[in-house]
């Protein structure tokens, strides 16, 4: 029974709870009994059991008096820990961090639970979501639940790893991500699960832990295209709170998973045959591209020229960006404190010791590319042609409604592997940085196996608020994929 | 341009980050590979292109200019590392 319950998809669950055939809290408690059994993972920094099964216990007594608020009522999901909580503690994976305890709700997390969804805990990720492979969080590496291989734990992508880990292991039905340059998209990919990241603009950014403001985005991480359309819609809506949320309507995103891709025009950027690619992720990107023209689709070239650029371009604006966020934890009003003799050396001691690796690189990189003498020939040179890629994806978008592509030039790496080298880490995100840097949706679905048996995910690409097409798109790819593996720990 | 010791000493002390003595040589190693690679930059054309700050639309939305949140201290202090009564508290910062 626990083991059915953990396996439905948030449609089905929801349609099984209408019916019901099951209540809130027996599916609470199947998932808290996996997340007890699939510790080892290290999918979630915060478990939050008991407010769960309360929460389903509420939904469960709505539903009796037939006053269920819904789709998502009683449906446990779990919650990036970038996103305050109102009462529960929220870390960013960082140090830094130390005893917070939100004294608000995102408006994320706050939609969610308006709608009735059940928060089973806090999941883990890179420290202030910089990273590629949840290796930078303070609270410990997530593994990957499709290894072991060759005797060795596998990263499942970041910076929503534990999000990812925990949608594929079966420990929720779906969980939250946020993403600056790729953090839905890229561990989707290594974890054989959906995950979209909307439009700039869509999900408030209200609540959501800072990194770099002009480039994240909230987005939904589940097992099935039509359950990411169903969570991005109650996740999304303007925000008068977020002054960059959109005030556009929200469709039934639900509603497009159905359409279908006769006639639609699919694109495909010429730049992103990269040197080196990988032959297996090159022969996935053209299957893909076989099956949605089997599916009705028009398929043709697209050039996207300033593709190379995205991702140095992408690292002088977040860290830029992720300085100036970072310059509010000073040890004085909520956190970690260090003391110090004077004032700045309390800041220093605090900001040394509370920070990681990665996050002081990105730090020390954005403070000398913002300072004075530099910021002409760093800050604003990127911001220029920042501009260009995204004038690169407008001119595409007017001869196609779509862009595939290859979500990451690999499948899951080996945890300690690529941490030498910080460049050698940031190119994981080479397919997903240019999606971000023009602000548009991006979509990962898993399309296939690597040759060691690994999940591979292919990215659709939309224009800016045209959710409903990618998500249209990706329903095709799914039904053609047919992906029915599962990972060994799930 | 390759960065040095004493950079990334005046860099962190901008940044208000405590960095050690022994930590300097390696950091100052992977920054110069990190700058070194982003100025690939310089080759691209951008005379004439103006930077792009946001994608977000160019004007920021109005509210009414009316109290909507805030006032409650005990809130504001709950996070505080070392409150005194009703206040934040730091080191002696006026002798």
């Amino acid at each position: 029974m626990t083991s059915d319950l953990t396996r439905l998809t948030i449609a089905s669950a929801r349609d099984r709870l209408e019916a019901g055939r099951f209540s809130a809290v027996e599916l609470t408690r199947a998932h808290l009994d996996a997340i007890g059994a699939a510790r080892p993972l290290n999918a979630f920094i915060t478990e939050t059991a008991d407010l769960a099964l309360a929460r389903a216990a509420e939904s469960d007594a709505r539903r009796n008096k037939g006053e269920a608020l819904g789709p998502l009522d009683g449906i446990p999901l779990a919650i990036k820990d970038l996103f305050c909580t109102q009462g529960v503690r929220t870390t960013a994976g960082s140090h830094i961090l130390d005893g917070f305890v939100p004294p608000y709700e995102s408006t994320v997390t706050a939609k969610l639970r308006a709608a009735g969804a059940v928060m089973l805990g806090k999941t883990n990720l890179d420290e202030f979501a910089m990273g590629s492979s949840n290796t930078t969080s303070f609270f410990g590496p997530v593994k990957n639940p499709w290894g072991p291989k060759d005797g060795k734990d596998l990263v499942p992508g970041g910076s929503s790893g534990g999000s990812a880990a925990a949608v594929a292991a079966r420990l929720c039905l779906g969980a939250t991500g946020s993403d600056t340059g790729g953090s839905i998209r890229q561990p989707a990919s290594f974890c054989g699960i959906v995950g979209i990241k909307p439009t700039y603009g869509r999900c408030s950014r209200w609540g959501i832990v800072a990194f770099a403001s002009s480039l994240d985005q909230a987005g939904p991480m589940t097992r099935s295209v039509r359950d990411a359309a169903i969570l991005l819609r109650c996740m999304a809506g303007h925000d008068p709170k977020d002054s960059t949320s959109a005030a556009v309507a929200v469709p039934d995103f639900e509603a497009a998973v159905a359409r279908g891709v006769r006639g639609l025009k699919v694109g495909i950027p010429l730049e992103y045959r990269i040197d080196g690619m990988a032959s297996e992720i090159e022969g996935l990107w053209r299957q893909g591209e076989a099956w949605l023209r089997e599916a009705g689709a028009e398929i043709s070239d697209v050039s996207l020229p300033h593709t190379q650029y995205a991702l140095a371009t992408y690292y002088i604006v977040a860290p830029a960006e992720a300085s100036s966020n970072l310059a509010r934890y000073d040890g004085v009003r909520f956190g970690l404190r260090v003391p110090g003799d004077t004032l700045d050396e309390m800041y220093m001691n605090t900001r040394g010791e509370g920070f990681g690796a990665e996050v002081r690189r990105r730090i020390l990189i954005g403070t000398y590319v913002l300072s004075a003498g530099y910021y002409d020939a760093y800050y604003l040179k990127a911001q220029k042609v920042r501009a260009l890629i995204a004038r690169d994806f407008a001119r595409a978008f007017e001869k196609v409604d779509v862009i595939l592509t290859p979500t990451a030039p690999s499948d899951a790496f080996a945890i300690g592997d690529k941490a030498d080298d910080p460049i050698t880490m940031y190119l994981n995100d080479v397919f997903t940085v240019p999606t971000s840097l023009a602000g548009l949706p991006g979509i990962s679905v898993p399309a296939g196996l690597s040759g060691r048996g690994l999940p591979l995910g292919l990215q659709l690409i939309g224009r800016p608020f045209d959710e409903e097409t990618v998500l249209r798109a990706a329903a095709a790819l799914e039904r053609a994929a047919n992906f029915d593996a599962t990972p060994t720990s799930g | 341009m390759p960065l040095d010791r004493s950079a990334i000493k005046s860099i962190a002390y901008l940044a208000r980050l405590r960095v050690e003595d022994a930590q300097c040589d390696a950091l100052a190693g992977e920054l110069s590979g990190i700058l070194q690679w982003v100025e690939q930059l310089a080759e691209v054309d951008t005379n004439g292109v103006e930077p792009m700050t946001s994608v977000a639309g160019a004007t920021l939305a109005q509210r009414i200019d009316a109290v909507t949140d805030g006032g409650d201290l005990r809130a504001a202090l709950s996070n505080a590392p070392s409150p005194v009564d009703d206040y934040y508290a730091v080191p002696k910062v006026v002798e």
